[in-house]
């Protein structure tokens, strides 16, 4: 590994029953992939709160995985989709923060699919690679529209949230 | 309280040492996470002595959380709660982390591997801490249970259980019990015939007291979980009233309209168009093809329902829907063979005297369309000579890459079946000869006795170009004789192909109704390859016989039995432990805002109208936890993937990510959320 290259810190967040055990015949299959994804079990990729990821994203990391069943192959009949719904949102919340798209990517890996999963994990890391590290906070410090954005994000939710008396 | 979490990092052997630098990822732990009191490396976790290291210091250091960094949670997660157990600690509040499957099975770099490990470890110590002691719930075990698929396996599963005293509900798709074991002839090694065999095994099972039979059926929905399944069956509709026909055979005998049996004589005979597809179908009762009946055609003909003695036709007759409540399933769907017309260069479809091996099962069938006289599709000549080509299909990747494992058996009866009926001269031609279960290397001795010709090569082709007087009219069959390295030319009267075990085409359907799932070839995947064959991911699931991989008789038998046996074992033991994962909704905070309502798919959120809240049904919850990350208030609770879980391990996942500037410090994170 040569020392200029940049290695994103990356969680994933798999499901317990097709993504989780993807990652597990990766393993009984030796299918080497980057080493930069660290894994967090779910029971269902329905269970992935956008906070987490824009928790993960605040604590440092350059980009999020979220894997599950194919749609139509849920082990909760279709959590799958709910997951999908909110990934949609996310991404669209996010690009109004200012991070790139390719650096938060759902991905759908059957049981069987751990070449698959191998193979999603290495484009990730190779497409947040390419962006280089998440600079969060610098991104903030340059760009004041992006507070500004962000506040209104804020401020929507909490007018969506209250609730009258 | 501070916690006592203790940290154990296994080395597998050489499984995760000899990639990741274990004594380092304990030491480190040790160091360097909060909380850590106890941090140890050792050569096997799993093993007594292992595990007996936990639960030592459970009591002598006072742990109060146990991380295991080691294998998959799903091969070791039991071993080690029962370990906390014995300590004294309730086992929820132990965690695994995946050192071997996801870190050093799948990377290549030492030091970047051990970095993973550590991420892992730190993130599973982070987590643990906030881990809540949890009680499991047990559920009664309904004692009936469901068979899907009346073959081999399907029915030694169904008479070992109802043998036992426990009911049994077999649905078949076809017509009749017996599956793909009654259409053949003799079975290997020991050549006795597989109708005798069988037929008594069928008759049991259609008699037997414990068992309902629900031939013609189909598995149409399968809901709830391990103990109380509630399953609903659509058994299609015959047009024969089940309750009033004899099985006389008057309707099969005066139906006008023949055609093609492409089932169950795998196209080699005819049947009528009410029918049964064999004599010793069980149950006795015909069904009528609509697709090919006269009266369905053009309302006219009839013959069956004027001149059945008891009434029992009933062209009105609808598929219908039988709701059931069992306890666990067995599926028993078996396979289906390989279409040979895809690979064109064998002729099979275009050259008639090219046969599938069903198709010369039937032949040598002494009830099949030719009495079992060995003849050419003309219907009077007998073959002179007979090529047979393995591994068509399998082994090979263009098609599938597994061995279809029964193949080089059939085919060592096949040759010795021509040899015994006709004289011929037969060539078979084969990549390895495999015969490993007992009895089948003497079979094969036994064969190459009697003057078969093996030809150990891949064929190129099967023609019917002549290229001299000797191999006019014949089947030419192009093949490499690898052992003397030359390329030669057969001239045959007939060819065997000897195709794959392929899954059933809706294998993977299935799978989806009842929660299993299926390998890259779409077999059934077992729990654990050696450990497990037969019971599935899913609780109170088992698989049995081919459609868990392609198996012959014997083995078939065995796996049915074992699943037979492990259901009883269930049955047994009256009570199945539930998992405590589920949701928990705070009524106190409810706000009623009722977003949860409609995400749960198994209705398991209940809406109080009077009081403004809703309630989650625990026993109808799966523990998904979708619920969970959609509460706008974060009133739901998921247990053990609560927020401040997954907070947790993500923080400790990035415990060496550099923080942006202005993101709050470890303590108080755990307890930050988005709004």
């Amino acid at each position: 590994m040569s020392d200029e290259q940049f290695e994103p810190k990356i969680v994933g967040f798999l499901c317990n029953w097709c993504s989780y055990r993807a990652a597990d015949l990766a393993g009984t299959a030796r299918i080497a992939y980057a080493p930069n994804v660290r894994i967090i079990r779910v029971m269902c990729s329905g269970r992935v709160d956008p906070t987490f990821v824009l928790k993960a994203l605040s604590m440092g990391a350059d980009g999020v995985m979220i894997a599950g069943c194919h749609p139509g192959e849920c082990h909760y009949i279709e959590q799958n989709y709910k997951a999908m719904r909110r990934f949609n949102m996310l991404q669209h919340t996010l690009k109004a923060m200012g991070v790139e798209e390719q650096r938060v990517q759902l991905v759908w890996a059957s049981a069987a699919e751990g070449q698959q999963l191998a193979e999603a994990i290495d484009k990730l890391v190779a497409d947040i690679r390419a962006l280089g590290p998440l600079g969060w906070s610098k991104n903030w410090e340059e760009n004041g529209e992006r507070i500004k954005a962000l506040q209104d994000i804020v401020n929507e939710h909490n007018e969506a949230m209250e609730v009258p008396r | 309280m501070a916690e006592r979490v203790g940290v154990y990092v296994c080395h597998c052997g050489s499984n995760i040492a000899g990639k990741v630098d274990v004594e380092e990822v304990a030491k480190w732990a040790g160091e360097h996470v909060k909380d850590v009191v106890v941090a140890r490396d050792y050569k096997f976790m799993c093993s007594d002595l292992g595990q007996k290291m936990v639960e030592d210091d459970i009591k002598n250091e006072g742990l109060t959380r146990v991380v295991v960094a080691a294998c998959s949670p799903h091969l070791h997660e039991k071993t080690f709660r029962r370990a906390c157990k014995n300590g004294g600690l309730n086992p929820y509040l132990l965690e695994m982390t995946n050192i071997r499957e996801h870190c050093s099975w799948v990377h290549k770099d030492t030091a970047a591997a051990t970095e993973k490990a550590k991420a892992l470890v730190s993130a599973a110590a982070e987590r643990v801490k906030f881990q809540e002691p949890l009680e499991p719930t047990y559920v009664d075990v309904n004692p009936t249970t469901l068979v899907v698929g009346g073959g081999i396996a399907g029915l030694q599963a169904t008479l070992e259980l109802a043998d036992a005293g426990y009911p049994v509900h077999l649905v078949e798709r076809q017509p009749s019990i017996g599956g793909h074991m009654a259409q053949f002839d003799k079975t290997f090694p020991t050549l006795d015939c597989s109708a005798c065999i069988l037929t008594p095994k069928m008759s049991e099972a259609g008699q037997h007291e414990n068992v309902t039979l629900h031939a013609y059926s189909e598995l149409e929905e399968v809901s709830g979980s391990v103990g109380n399944f509630k399953v609903k069956i659509r058994q299609k509709a015959r047009k024969v009233d089940f309750d009033l026909c004899t099985g006389c055979g008057v309707c099969v005998e005066k139906c006008p309209r023949k055609v093609v049996d492409t089932e169950f004589e795998a196209g080699m005979g005819n049947r009528k168009a009410i029918y049964m597809p064999f004599p010793q179908a069980v149950p006795r009762v015909p069904v009528l093809d609509t697709e090919s009946c006269i009266w369905f055609e053009r309302q006219r003909c009839g013959a069956c329902q004027k001149l059945c003695p008891t009434n029992a036709i009933n062209f009105e007759q609808e598929d219908e829907l039988i709701e059931l409540n069992v306890g666990n399933i067995i599926i028993a769907t078996g396979w289906k063979p390989f279409d040979c017309h895809k690979i064109p260069q064998y002729g099979y479809g275009r050259l008639a005297n090219v046969y599938t091996s069903l198709e010369f099962e039937r032949l040598c069938n002494a009830a099949g369309p030719t009495n079992g006289k060995i003849l050419l599709r003309d219907g009077k000549t007998v073959p002179k000579s007979v090529a047979i080509i393995h591994c068509v299909g399998s082994r090979d990747l263009n098609h599938n890459p597994y061995c279809s494992s029964v193949c080089c058996m059939a085919s060592l009866k096949f040759a010795h079946l021509v040899t015994e009926k006709t004289g011929a001269e037969v060539h078979s031609f084969y990549i390895d000869i495999r015969t490993n279960q007992k009895d089948y290397e003497e079979f094969y001795q036994r064969l190459l006795d009697e003057g078969v010709h093996f030809v150990r090569g891949k064929v190129s082709e099967v023609t019917d170009a002549a290229r001299s007087e000797n191999e006019r009219g014949k089947l030419i069959v192009q093949a490499e004789d690898t052992l003397i390295g030359r390329q030669q030319r057969f001239p045959v009267d007939m060819v065997i192909l000897m195709g794959a075990l392929e899954p059933q085409t809706d294998a993977r359907e299935l799978g989806l109704k009842c929660g299993i799932s299926c390998s890259m070839a779409g077999f059934y995947t077992e729990r654990h390859p050696k450990l497990d064959p037969v019971a599935t991911m899913t609780d109170g699931v088992f698989v049995a016989g081919a459609c868990q991989g392609p198996k012959d008789i014997p083995a078939s038998v065995v796996q049915g039995a074992a699943a037979a046996a492990r259901v009883a074992g269930m049955i047994t033991k009256g009570k199945v432990m539930i998992e405590p994962v589920v949701a928990a909704i705070d009524e106190e905070n409810c706000s009623g805002c009722r977003i949860c309502n409609n995400l749960c798919p198994y209705n398991a959120i209940e809406y109080d109208a009077q009081r403004g809240v809703s309630h989650v049904i625990t026993a109808l919850c799966k523990g998904c936890g979708t619920c969970v990350s959609a509460c706008p208030a974060e009133v739901i609770s998921g247990a053990h993937f609560s927020n401040k879980q997954i907070y947790a391990e993500i923080e400790g996942a990035l415990w060496d990510a550099i923080r942006p500037a202005g993101v709050p410090g470890e303590s108080e994170t755990a307890e930050v959320s988005a709004s």
